[in-house]
């Protein structure tokens, strides 16, 4: 076959395609004019706002942007768009908060290293996993380590932590600790002692039937009281045990749905070769289950990753928080839809990113033996 | 007692709530005993052997196996269930496990064998069962009666001296009910103490040396499988018989 009939082949092929499903009937046809000239509008409006029309660290006269005197849209109204200078003179607060600069190397570490941490963990096909694993128990106390210091490292108290570490610090570690204590949960409302199952009920039920703007308060003003004179836990600490206990309801209530899935036989099998109830639940019930789980396991994940920036409300500064202090102050104040924008873009590339794993698993899930 | 008996059914009573499944049952069991139970559905055979390994709990009477009385206490009832092997009707073969995996598992866990030492009695029970080239397979992707077979295999791997079979051929197609029954001939005739349940006629015939009629949670005939098809004496059997075997 000579290159021109191959030209001429695949052209019919891009062509039956727009047809058969762009062009099918009249209908179609005005349906696929009207969403492309909706596209064409939002699509080009937004880009022009956020990167032709854009400011970065310069404005159209070539000077440094220092505030928002200098955009160019603050000079000449209605002919610039977006000033994005504000993202980059804060930059260091996004990402550390109030973080002394000089440390801000132990943050990009654990930044660095956080993806070898839990790389091993999604994915169950990749070379040496069993040293990724490895390095995933040890990555907390390494990350606490870095981050708060101790012996050799100087102290920066988690007053100081903000932006998207705590954000991360909240949605990792919250998922992470809600992960084993979900999977007791699950266990524990399927159990047949009665004390156990009543105890686990409740804590779900209460926990899911309540929000967590209501926990992150209680977690703020309760936990105190329930511990001993002197021991005074932190701001960061007092939201972590709420978002944990939070996050660990809805996963207990996804890792259930999982367990119910597993025929009541592959118990009884495991049972007749002489397994033990936390064998069977280990090698045979739990692999079967989360298996099944994992995809609305991720929803709660996902769910929860935006939740976090809840936090801002009992004072903590997340990402959304150290938005809005930059916004208020003077020299950058009424940049609202460049702070939410980015701060919008953070949120989607992580819970884009969740979101995409999930359905590779989904499709995994699908193709595997079992 | 005897020294060879190996089970022994006492007054076994069991409730469903208000459903009486086992009245007063009553059976001994010798070593190196096949018996073959049969009987309509909801009849209680199946719960009867279920017992046995306490996959069901009984509430009265006493069921004593190799002269340890099965109670809530859970070491008994692992030691039981180290020494007496199971085959269901739906294999209930752990999908997420390849065969090979499937067997080693518990002799790994439950006997705290060394993994190569586990994975080699299991390829010998795969020859023994006949399919040592399924090993690496998971168990979605072999046929029903390969499935079963291997189920088997992996029961033997634990090296019960007791078996019990509860339905084993009847998830399955016709064409492959007889590589299962002959795995089990071949088991008994190697001396297997076998409890099973089934309606395979021919079978029984061929290994049984005690037949079992339940009905309606009890044992109506229990008798030697020449007197069962030649001359039963309930009348409940001789309508079931001429059931089963005018098709």
């Amino acid at each position: 076959m000579s290159s021109t009939t191959i030209q001429i082949i695949s052209r019919n092929k891009y062509y039956n395609w727009l047809v058969k499903n762009l062009f099918s009937s009249w209908v179609n046809t005005i349906l696929t004019v009207i969403s492309l000239i909706f596209v064409y509008q939002v699509g080009s409006f937004f880009l022009n706002w956020a990167i032709f029309d854009a400011d970065f660290r310069y404005n159209f006269q070539g000077e440094l942007i220092i505030d928002r005197g200098f955009c160019s849209k603050n000079i000449m109204p209605g002919e610039y768009g977006a000033c994005w200078a504000i993202i980059f003179a804060r930059w260091n607060q996004f990402m550390y908060g109030l973080y002394p600069i000089e440390e801000a190397w132990r943050v990009n570490l654990i930044y660095a290293l956080l993806p070898l941490a839990i790389i091993g963990i999604l994915f169950d096909k990749i070379p040496f996993r069993r040293y990724f694993i490895y390095f995933t128990f040890i990555f907390p106390f390494l990350a606490y380590f870095m981050l708060y210091g101790g012996p050799g490292l100087s102290v920066v108290g988690t007053n100081k932590w903000g932006g998207l570490l705590v954000t991360l610090f909240l949605g990792v570690t919250g998922i992470g600790l809600a992960f084993p204590l979900s999977i007791l949960l699950a266990l524990g409302r399927r159990s047949k002692m009665p004390i156990i199952k009543s105890l686990c009920v409740v804590f779900i039920e209460f926990i899911r039937g309540v929000p967590l703007i209501t926990l992150l308060f209680t977690a703020n003003v309760m936990l105190p009281l329930f511990l001993p004179d002197g021991v005074n836990p932190d701001n960061l600490l007092r939201a972590l045990v709420a978002v944990t206990l939070f996050q660990s309801a809805y996963m207990a209530e996804a890792i259930r749905g999982g367990l119910q899935a597993i025929p009541r036989g592959q118990v009884e099998a495991a049972q007749s070769l002489g397994l033990s109830y936390w064998q069977t639940t280990r090698k045979i019930v739990l692999p079967q289950a989360l298996k099944i789980a994992i995809p609305p396991i991720v929803n709660t994940c996902i769910g929860l990753f935006k939740d976090t920036s809840l936090v801002l409300i009992i004072g903590l500064f997340d990402l959304l928080g150290i938005g809005r202090a930059a916004l208020a102050d003077m020299t950058w104040t009424k940049l609202y839809y460049e702070v939410y924008v980015f701060i919008s873009l953070v949120f989607f590339i992580f819970c884009f990113g969740m979101s995409r794993y999930s359905l590779y698993l989904e499709k995994k899930l699908k193709t595997d033996n079992s | 007692m005897s020294t060879d008996q190996v089970i022994h059914l006492e007054k076994v009573n069991k409730w469903y709530d208000d459903f009486h499944v086992l009245k007063d049952i009553d059976l001994i069991v010798n070593k190196g005993q096949k018996i073959v139970i049969c009987g309509p559905s909801g009849s209680g055979k199946s719960t009867m052997i279920r017992c046995i390994n306490r996959l069901e709990a009984h509430q009265k009477g006493t069921i004593v196996v190799h002269g340890t009385e099965l109670t809530n206490d859970l070491k008994n009832i692992d030691l039981i269930r180290k020494n007496v092997g199971m085959v269901f009707q739906q294999f209930n073969l752990f999908p997420h496990l390849s065969v090979l995996d499937n067997i080693s598992l518990a002799p790994i866990w439950v006997k705290k064998m060394p993994k190569n030492e586990a994975e080699d009695i299991a390829m010998s029970y795969l020859e023994k069962v006949k399919i040592p080239e399924q090993a690496k397979k998971f168990p979605g992707q072999l046929s029903g009666g390969q499935q079963q077979r291997v189920a088997i295999a992996r029961s033997l791997a634990m090296n019960p001296d007791i078996m019990l079979f509860d339905e084993p051929t009847s998830a399955l197609d016709p064409e492959m009910i007889k590589e299962v029954l002959d795995v089990m001939i071949q088991l008994a005739e190697e001396g297997m103490t076998m409890l099973v349940v089934t309606h395979e006629m021919g079978f029984a015939k061929t290994v049984a040396d005690q037949m079992i009629f339940m009905d309606e949670g009890r044992i109506v005939e229990q008798a030697s499988p020449d007197e069962f098809f030649n001359n039963p004496k309930s009348d409940r059997t001789k309508l079931f018989l001429s059931q089963i075997l005018n098709h």
